[in-house]
């Protein structure tokens, strides 16, 4: 059945099927739908809903649950997921999992409370202090929030790795029919190294702090061997016209929905433009990325921000063609007239595309 | 024979990282004590801080978790609507609890979570060579208050328990001090009522410990007991500051 809900609300009721009984969150625009939508449906469940006098402490609560071996999740907008950081690389060096979700608005600072992509950086690359990475993944619509929600507490489960969400406001605020489809769960490793008290066995401890000398490289050593396991095997992506394309859009989120929209205009108009939409954003699709970056004549980047994954589109691409970057900052949103332009811009004896951006431009 | 006096089994058999002097040994063992009298090994969950104590998973063989500097209020809060059933406590310093960790605190009390805390106050950021804490009392010297804590320029020590005991929350609190064998059983029978609080479910309960730092005192162990009958529990008066038992 489908019903209709925005991002948030999808994102809310995602984590509840998937298990979810300990939600821990601070009011921020623009992912207000997710906490109130949460302080309904948990109690309803039996789970456990606390608004949080902060981030910090939503974020610690979240470490709390996960430690003790409940399947548990925080979301907030950027300003809030920087507070949170603290709280992300504690989780990621306990090696806890948990679900974290950032309803991307403008920055820096307070900014404002449209739609942005600014902090991939902050997700992809770290955030907090430490080596250590998140899974993150990046909806495009109500329906792929819901479904990457669901995966999301099982790929935490399955490394003992936080996971994030990277939406913004556009996805998380948006209204769209969905389904929810309850995959059966997969085998995962049980929770024994959890704290229930240690009831006739030897006790456990979750803890991150390596104080003797050697140890802590030993531990990093492990946290390294785990990501690499999760690179080669979590990488997801959509591919469109990929390999009839002289010219690639890599966008996610937002922006990909918008870069769609190029390349279903360009296909109408017989210009041959290709996208590939990260999935996962860490782990970086990058050998696809290189794959195409072999054949076609230039990448070109569009984000809502003023340039942050670029940087991994280049260093997928390795300098096998030119990669191009457009963006919109501080809650601007692309249009497709403007990638248009853009990519004229950067293919200027393209006649097709010319004609294209004419007919773009009389619409 | 029978055995009138040994080391708890929860104590785990090994020499523990403090200083000579130093109360975090006694508390620990305190805590083993009880946990061992009253059989509850396997349904109690421990929270260490950051500070001293940190480690002090190393000495305690119970379930375990670390926290980030001031968030054991937090994290044990997540612990404990997990396994609402089992006795979760915090083990902090007055740094993690009255400084950077003030809001979760306050907060956890607020609440009324069913949790024990048991708050070290040493009046000095001993793990990080002596510098002030909130409770550090006027005219204390410490490595950044060297004249002696100024209220003009620091503030004044935090009064933890009073601070709390206005909150709707809160419903045990307890002051106690580690200065003698008679104080320090008067301690033990104050975390006895805090975990009796929560295993009753009456909420919020926290005992503040008066605990020597002889080494960030500048001073011996025994002055450094004097020290806390003569100098600190004027600052903080020992008693019960709240007690749901004995509602005015």
């Amino acid at each position: 059945m489908k019903q209709l809900l925005t991002g948030n609300e999808a994102a809310a009721e995602a984590a509840i099927q998937a298990g979810c009984r300990y939600y821990y969150g601070y009011p921020i625009t623009p992912q207000n739908e997710l906490i109130n939508y949460m302080s309904v449906r948990m109690p309803e469940v039996g789970g456990t809903f606390i608004q949080a006098e902060s981030e910090i402490a939503a974020i610690s609560m979240v470490h709390g649950s996960a430690a003790a071996g409940g399947r548990a999740m925080t979301s907030s907008s950027s300003p809030g997921i920087s507070l949170k950081q603290e709280g992300i690389s504690y989780l990621a060096g306990s090696e806890l999992p948990c679900v974290i979700v950032n309803i991307q608005r403008g920055g820096p600072g307070l900014g404002d409370i449209s739609a942005s992509q600014a902090d991939y950086f902050q997700a992809v690359k770290g955030g907090g202090h430490g080596d250590y990475r998140t899974i993150v993944l990046a909806p495009s619509s109500v329906q792929e929030m819901a479904d990457l929600v669901y995966d999301s507490f099982d790929l935490a489960d399955k490394y003992r790795n936080p996971v994030m969400i990277l939406g913004d406001a556009q996805i998380g605020q948006l209204m769209e029919p969905l389904e929810f489809h309850r995959k059966p769960k997969k085998n995962l490793p049980a929770k024994n190294w959890s704290l229930t008290g240690a009831e006739g066995r030897k006790r456990n401890i979750v803890k991150s702090f390596y104080p003797v000398k050697g140890q802590l490289e030993e531990f990093n050593a492990h946290l390294q061997k785990k990501y690499k396991v999760i690179e080669e095997n979590e990488v997801r992506y959509e591919a469109i016209n990929i390999h009839e394309a002289d010219i690639i859009l890599v966008a996610y989120g937002t922006s990909a929905r918008i870069c769609k929209e190029v390349v279903k205009k360009s296909q109408q108009y017989e210009f041959r433009v290709g996208m590939i939409r990260p999935i996962t954003l860490w782990p970086f699709p990058k050998e696809i990325i290189r794959k195409v970056s072999e054949r076609v004549e230039c990448v070109l980047t569009v984000e809502m921000s003023a340039g942050q994954m670029v940087e991994d589109v280049k260093l997928a691409v390795e300098g096998r063609c030119p990669v191009h970057f457009y963006g919109r900052t501080g809650g601007g949103v692309p249009t497709s007239l403007e990638i248009i332009k853009k990519i004229v811009e950067i293919v200027p004896d393209n006649r097709a595309a010319n004609t294209l951006l004419q007919l773009a431009e009389v619409k | 024979m029978h055995a009138i006096y040994e080391k708890p089994k929860t104590f785990v058999d090994k020499a523990t990282h403090f200083c000579p002097g130093c109360g975090h040994g006694i508390v620990l063992r305190l805590i083993a004590e009880i946990v061992d009298a009253w059989g509850i090994r396997g349904k109690t969950i421990g929270l260490a801080p950051v500070g001293c104590a940190v480690l002090a998973y190393n000495y305690l063989d119970i379930d375990m978790c670390e926290a980030a500097h001031g968030r054991p209020p937090a994290v044990a809060t997540g612990i404990k609507r997990v396994h609402p059933d089992h006795v979760v406590f915090a083990y902090q310093g007055d740094g993690d609890l009255a400084a950077i960790g003030t809001a979760e605190i306050i907060h956890a009390a607020n609440r009324g979570e069913n949790i024990t805390f048991i708050f070290v106050n040493n009046a000095v950021y001993g793990m990080t060579s002596g510098q002030m804490a909130p409770t550090t009392m006027l005219r204390q010297k410490t490595a950044t208050t060297p004249s002696g804590r100024d209220p003009i320029n620091s503030g004044y020590p935090i009064r933890v328990c009073e601070l709390l005991a206005v909150l709707e929350g809160s419903s045990y609190l307890e002051r106690v001090s580690l200065s003698s064998p008679e104080n320090i059983r008067k301690t033990k029978k104050a975390l006895e009522k805090g975990f009796k609080t929560q295993m009753e479910k009456k909420g919020f309960s926290l005992i503040e410990i008066l605990s020597p730092c002889p080494i960030y005192w500048r001073m011996d162990a025994n002055e450094a007991m004097r020290y806390i009958d003569e100098e600190m529990s004027r600052t903080f008066p020992l008693g019960v500051v709240k007690d749901w038992e004995h509602k005015n």
